[in-house]
């Protein structure tokens, strides 16, 4: 469980995120919002890159802000970057063992843990293979590979189906659907196909303008007037 | 079922990318068999000399690739002469206490570059290029001299810096640089196929995406600066030694450029790039003027260089030109093929 508290992250004169309180309690929970809402910004604080002006988060009972960015990763939180970062000089073995071996596991299940991994996201390449030979949706699943692999606690998905075909991008809803409960982690997914959202998440909150405009059931949060105001800026 | 499936095409993946890894590993074998009996006897003792050069500059290309690379030969080559006057020690003693103090001196100057990174880490890297210059002029090469700095202005006869007793004679020093610059490339390898080669591989490419994966990017790259600095110094020690005098006017400013040059021309990131390197460094001057030719052709050779490799080929040479051999081979059999058919 993850409760965020009075969170607020300032860039100079702008409030990214205004006062944000949330409860994210389990299984796969979406974050919806305009462009600029603050949704990659609340990720990036969890993660560590972006220090808030105000607010806690407590992550299954630990004080997340107060651990170094690295640590965070030890401890459990993994993540997917808008812009996929998947290490192109290293072959998908070892873009997810390197996650393995800098967790607080010991390298004696290693080698099974990092192919479970990569078998559970169902990458079509061989392990063996570079990473930069690869196609985008290939990418994607290395990079959702390495956030899954060993024992994450919290797993944060930010626009991982951004650019990919529908094809792929059900292929990926399926992979995000089993992660909880392949994982025992809490994820939070943030895209803006509500389509893939309706699918995975069974809770959404919505964002806008850094403030929590809604939160419950995906289906009832994306029928919500306030929600279809922001997104489509009816007055 | 499926899973036995699965594996066992993973392990017929597996099998089909040793190939080519084992082909390789074969042909090294077989230049390093060379390099190291053969080679000595077939080229004059002008070469040998040379090759003994591209041996240790291989070790400070090499170096480079990982981080940076002429301050450290510098360091490397005072501590190891210093040393080697001052004490009876073994050759290779003496080669890894020059090691460790430049690894010493190398971090404490990379610790304030570690916030740097691109551009303004190059720019750093060449004016300490420039600093240890003006060090160098000032407190020079140790020549048998006491004190500190084992320099002495006033000496008549300057002894030569020793070298091991094993290999006295230019080819047996040559051979003895190869077996050293042999062990450094093995400590790099050892690095770079294991937990700091895929950190740094994540560091270069997304620091974000190395802190997301837990990694502390921090200590990985003072570990590159100390890996670095410390091959360098030990490339410094072989250099004493092979050249018997050192003079500070022998590390001009401008050779970081040049290095830096070649490194880019030979490939940046690979092993095979930094002897490639090396031998663009102190082989091909040689055989210019060997041949009489200026070597004020290089500069503008390498400029040259330069400029192919970032446009056309940024993993340097290395990378370049078996592939393009193999795209001509290729093209070559496909037009023979054509040919046999339509006759």
């Amino acid at each position: 469980m993850i409760e965020v508290e009075g969170l607020t992250v300032r860039y100079g004169g702008v409030t990214s995120l205004d006062a944000m309180s949330l409860v994210f309690e389990q299984g796969t929970c979406g974050l919806i919002g305009p462009n600029g809402a603050g949704k990659t910004t609340f990720f990036n604080v969890l993660s560590g890159f972006v220090r808030p002006a105000a607010g806690t988060v407590k992550a299954f009972g630990v004080d997340l802000l107060s651990m170094a960015h690295f640590r965070r990763a030890r401890w459990g939180v993994r993540r997917t970057f808008q812009t996929e970062q998947a290490i192109e000089e290293l072959s998908v073995f070892d873009n997810v063992a390197m996650v393995h071996e800098h967790s607080r596991l010991g390298g004696a299940s290693r080698r099974q843990d990092v192919l479970d991994a990569i078998a559970f996201t169902g990458i079509d390449a061989a392990p063996e293979a570079r990473v930069r030979t690869l196609g985008a949706g290939q990418r994607r699943l290395v990079e959702v590979a390495r956030a899954v692999v060993g024992r994450p606690r919290l797993v944060l998905l930010d626009e991982p189906a951004a650019g990919l075909p529908d094809e792929e991008t059900s292929h990926l809803a399926d992979v995000i659907r089993r992660i909880p409960e392949h994982t025992g982690a809490l994820a939070i997914l943030v895209d803006h196909d509500m389509s893939l959202v309706s699918a995975c998440c069974a809770t959404t909150a919505v964002l806008d303008f850094g403030k929590l405009i809604a939160s419950g059931p995906t289906a009832a949060v994306l029928r919500d007037d306030d929600v279809i105001r922001a997104y489509l800026g009816v007055a | 079922m499926r899973a036995t499936l699965e594996r066992a095409s993973l392990k017929a993946a597996g099998r089909g990318q040793n190939r080519p890894r084992l082909a390789k590993a074969a042909i090294t074998a077989v230049l390093l068999a060379f390099v190291l009996l053969g080679m000595p006897q077939l080229i004059s003792l002008y070469y040998v000399d040379t090759m003994t050069q591209v041996a240790v500059y291989s070790m400070v290309t090499v170096a480079l690739g990982v981080l940076v690379g002429r301050v450290g030969l510098a360091i490397g080559a005072w501590a190891a002469a210093r040393l080697l006057f001052a004490t009876t020690q073994p050759y290779p003693v003496i080669l890894l206490e020059a090691g460790l103090i430049t690894m010493v001196a190398g971090t404490a100057i990379g610790l304030p570059a570690l916030r740097l990174r691109g551009l303004y880490l190059a720019l750093i890297t060449l004016m300490l290029a420039g600093a240890i210059t003006v060090v160098l002029a000032t407190v020079n090469f140790p020549n048998g001299g006491h004190g500190f700095t084992g320099y002495n202005g006033g000496l008549l006869h300057i002894p030569p810096i020793r070298r091991p007793s094993i290999a006295a004679s230019d080819p047996a020093y040559f051979r003895y640089a190869v077996i050293v610059a042999m062990v450094m490339f093995a400590l790099v390898l050892a690095h770079i196929k294991t937990r700091p080669g895929r950190a740094w591989a994540a560091i270069r490419q997304s620091e974000p995406a190395a802190l997301a994966a837990g990694i502390n990017t921090w200590l990985y790259k003072l570990w590159a600066f100390a890996l670095a600095s410390f091959i360098t110094g030990v490339a410094g020690g072989v250099l004493a030694g092979s050249v018997h005098y050192l003079y500070s006017i022998d590390f001009p400013t401008q050779d970081s450029i040049t290095l830096l040059a070649v490194v880019l021309m030979g490939g940046a990131y690979s092993l095979w790039g930094a002897v490639v390197a090396a031998l663009l460094y102190q082989f091909l001057p040689s055989l210019l003027n060997n041949w009489g030719v200026s070597a004020d052709w290089l500069v503008i050779l390498f400029g040259l260089g330069v400029l192919q490799v970032l446009t056309t080929a940024p993993a340097g040479l290395a990378d370049q030109v078996p592939r393009d051999l193999a795209r001509l081979g290729r093209f070559l059999r496909g037009r023979l093929i054509k040919r046999r058919s339509t006759a």
